[in-house]
């Protein structure tokens, strides 16, 4: 394996809900251009872990960093202008938005023009619009939604919404994403062409962080998996590492998974 | 279309004058004009970033304060022993200083209370309505208390080559009301249409997704409370050098009721919502006059509300719009608008 320059690193992490310890002592690190799956049971804190790094939560003890910058105390608007962008589980568009006016929304870093320039319509801020409007375009047809674009993304199917979700989030020029549960509620075909977008994002020179319990999906698309169980990191290696671990296996695999 | 039926209505509301004479009509038109600057004002907070102010009228009388002050000129003591003494100067800066002193106050009303939106937001804005309401009422060497400022100067347009054009006809101010309006309406619109009117949208629509593409909030829920509050301050001094006296009791709750129920029954979130409804709300007191008494007046009053938002329950601008786009694309749109109101539900 090639030796990577290192994008995130989470340092001793630990949340406390009150007296309820949603994650103790995480640590770990995440490559440039790096596909990494965080997995484990259902409260392990997987979730939680997502809301530290995009700054949703401030963590009772140690420290995220991206590329040097130390993210504790950051609000997310500004987490997010450091290039970490990051998707949700249940709310993943703006529902009363068409498909084309939510990109529009999610492209705001790029669209930042002065307010006075807005106002009275000056050429840069017109030509900013045109290339807003292009970008959102392209967008649309990466993820292969061009027929719903005037759609309200309220009322697409879950599996659309869920590529609006990623759209967006894409819109936002990360330079690392984080999704929570992209493929739940996806049929077969659907998350096998998420799949291959999340291949695509990864050769743009994205770096991914997955959260997913599809394991069939997670070994495929995975460079190296995490597991968690109860707030704690259990294992931590290559998906063919990660499968024949006893201690995964028994925490949350199951015996039949190392066949499969 | 939309573009067609914007220009007819302002044809159409440029000619009233020419053709309608009667001073008390014409009076009753240039307040609720006033008045819908104002609700236009409210509605870019109510409909676009989903804050309700229920304060909005101390921004309106700030501006009329303001204005009033700066024409008339003052002499005051502060603590200390300072006296400040202001030479009375053109009302039309008395204009300019009322948008930005209340743009100012939407500053601070909206640093303090976005870090708690919502239920708090209505709190802070109502309170503080109350606190300028009693600062007005009690500070009687600044603003002569309930005795009232009397005497404000109308607004004066100094006119390049000529002497200066003072607007004391009805029909002049009308014009004035009217290019105000029309000034505000279109700043609202750029606003919303903007950028910045994505970001708000994004914010009231699902914050947390907002926020992770990179919308900071404080940012863009003060600046649309900024901009609201410095229109609203726009129309409150139209008002003191229309009315040419100014109270206390302009700071009344029933002002910024009024307001609200302009911009909800036009339709919140839409452009042309609070001029529709502000100019039926407006012109409905004119209308029941000579046929009741002013309690039944009221009464009739929260009978067309209901009658309103019974028929039109998203306001009457957005609902009408919504019935001639479904009856043009058919089962789509109908898919669209049940999925709104489950939103809303």
């Amino acid at each position: 394996m090639i030796a990577r320059s290192v994008a995130m690193t989470i340092e001793q992490v630990a949340v406390r809900f009150g007296g309820l310890v949603a994650i103790s002592d995480m640590s770990f690190t995440v490559g440039e251009g790096e596909i990494v799956s965080l997995i484990g049971p259902n409260g392990a804190g997987k979730t939680t872990a997502f809301n530290v790094m995009t700054g949703f939560l401030t963590p009772s003890a140690g420290r995220v960093t991206y590329r040097d910058t130390a993210l504790n105390g950051l609000k997310p608007h500004e987490i997010a202008d450091l290039g970490l962008i990051r998707t949700f589980q249940r709310t993943s568009v703006f529902p009363n938005d068409t498909v084309y006016d939510n990109l529009l929304i999610g492209l705001h870093r790029q669209g930042r023009v002065r307010l006075l320039d807005a106002i009275l319509g000056l050429p840069s801020a017109r030509a900013s619009e045109r290339k807003l409007r292009q970008r959102a375009g392209e967008l649309i047809e990466w993820v292969g939604l061009e027929r719903r674009a005037h759609d309200a993304a309220g009322s697409l199917s879950y599996g659309e919404q869920r590529l609006v979700g990623v759209a967006l989030a894409l819109a936002a020029e990360p330079s690392m994403l984080l999704l929570d549960e992209p493929v739940s509620g996806m049929n077969a075909s659907e998350t096998h062409r998420f799949v291959e977008l999340i291949r695509s994002i990864r050769d743009r020179g994205i770096t991914i962080l997955l959260v997913e319990h599809d394991m069939p999906m997670v070994m495929t698309v995975s460079d190296r998996i995490v597991v968690l169980n109860y707030g704690r990191i259990i294992a931590e290696g290559t998906p063919e590492l990660i499968r024949n671990d006893p201690a995964v296996i028994e925490a949350y695999l199951g015996h039949g998974a190392a066949r499969a | 279309m939309k573009a067609v039926i914007t220009i007819l209505a302002v044809v159409a509301l440029a000619s009233v004058p020419l053709w309608l004479r009667d001073p008390y009509l014409l009076n009753a038109l240039i307040t609720t004009g006033i008045f819908v600057i104002g609700a236009m004002s409210l509605n870019l907070l109510l409909g676009f970033t989903g804050q309700l102010s229920l304060g909005h009228i101390a921004f309106f009388g700030i501006g009329a304060y303001v204005s009033a002050l700066t024409s008339l000129g003052f002499d005051v003591g502060l603590p200390g022993g300072f006296r400040v003494v202001h030479e009375p100067w053109p009302p039309i800066i008395g204009l300019v200083f009322a948008i930005l002193a209340a743009g100012l106050c939407g500053y601070f009303v909206g640093l303090l209370s976005f870090r708690v939106r919502g239920a708090y937001f209505v709190i802070v804005t109502i309170s503080f309505a109350e606190v300028v309401r009693l600062v007005a009422l009690n500070w009687v060497e600044l603003t002569q208390g309930p005795l009232a400022l009397t005497n404000i100067p109308s607004i004066a347009l100094p006119l390049p080559g000529l002497s200066e054009l003072t607007l004391r006809t009805k029909m002049q101010n009308y014009y004035l009301v009217l290019v105000v309006a029309l000034i505000a309406y279109l700043l609202i619109a750029r606003l919303v249409r903007s950028h910045f009117g994505r970001a708000m949208r994004g914010l009231m629509e699902n914050e947390t997704l907002a926020v992770s593409v990179g919308i900071d909030v404080t940012k863009t829920l003060t600046l649309a409370a900024v901009i609201s509050a410095a229109i609203a301050g726009a129309a409150g001094s139209l008002y003191a050098h229309y009315i040419r006296i100014i109270d206390p009791e302009v700071f009344a709750f029933i002002n910024t009721v009024t307001m609200v129920i302009m911009v909800i029954s036009g339709g919140k979130g839409s452009l042309a919502g609070p001029v529709v409804g502000g100019l039926i709300f407006g012109l409905l007191p004119v209308a029941l006059r000579p046929v009741m008494a002013p309690e039944a007046q009221w009464i009739a009053y929260g009978g067309v509300l209901m009658a309103i938002l019974f028929v039109l329950p998203r306001g009457i601008v957005p609902s009408l719009a919504q019935r001639l786009t479904r009856r043009r694309s058919g089962a789509k749109a109908l898919a669209l608008t049940e999925t709104g109101v489950e939103e809303r539900a």
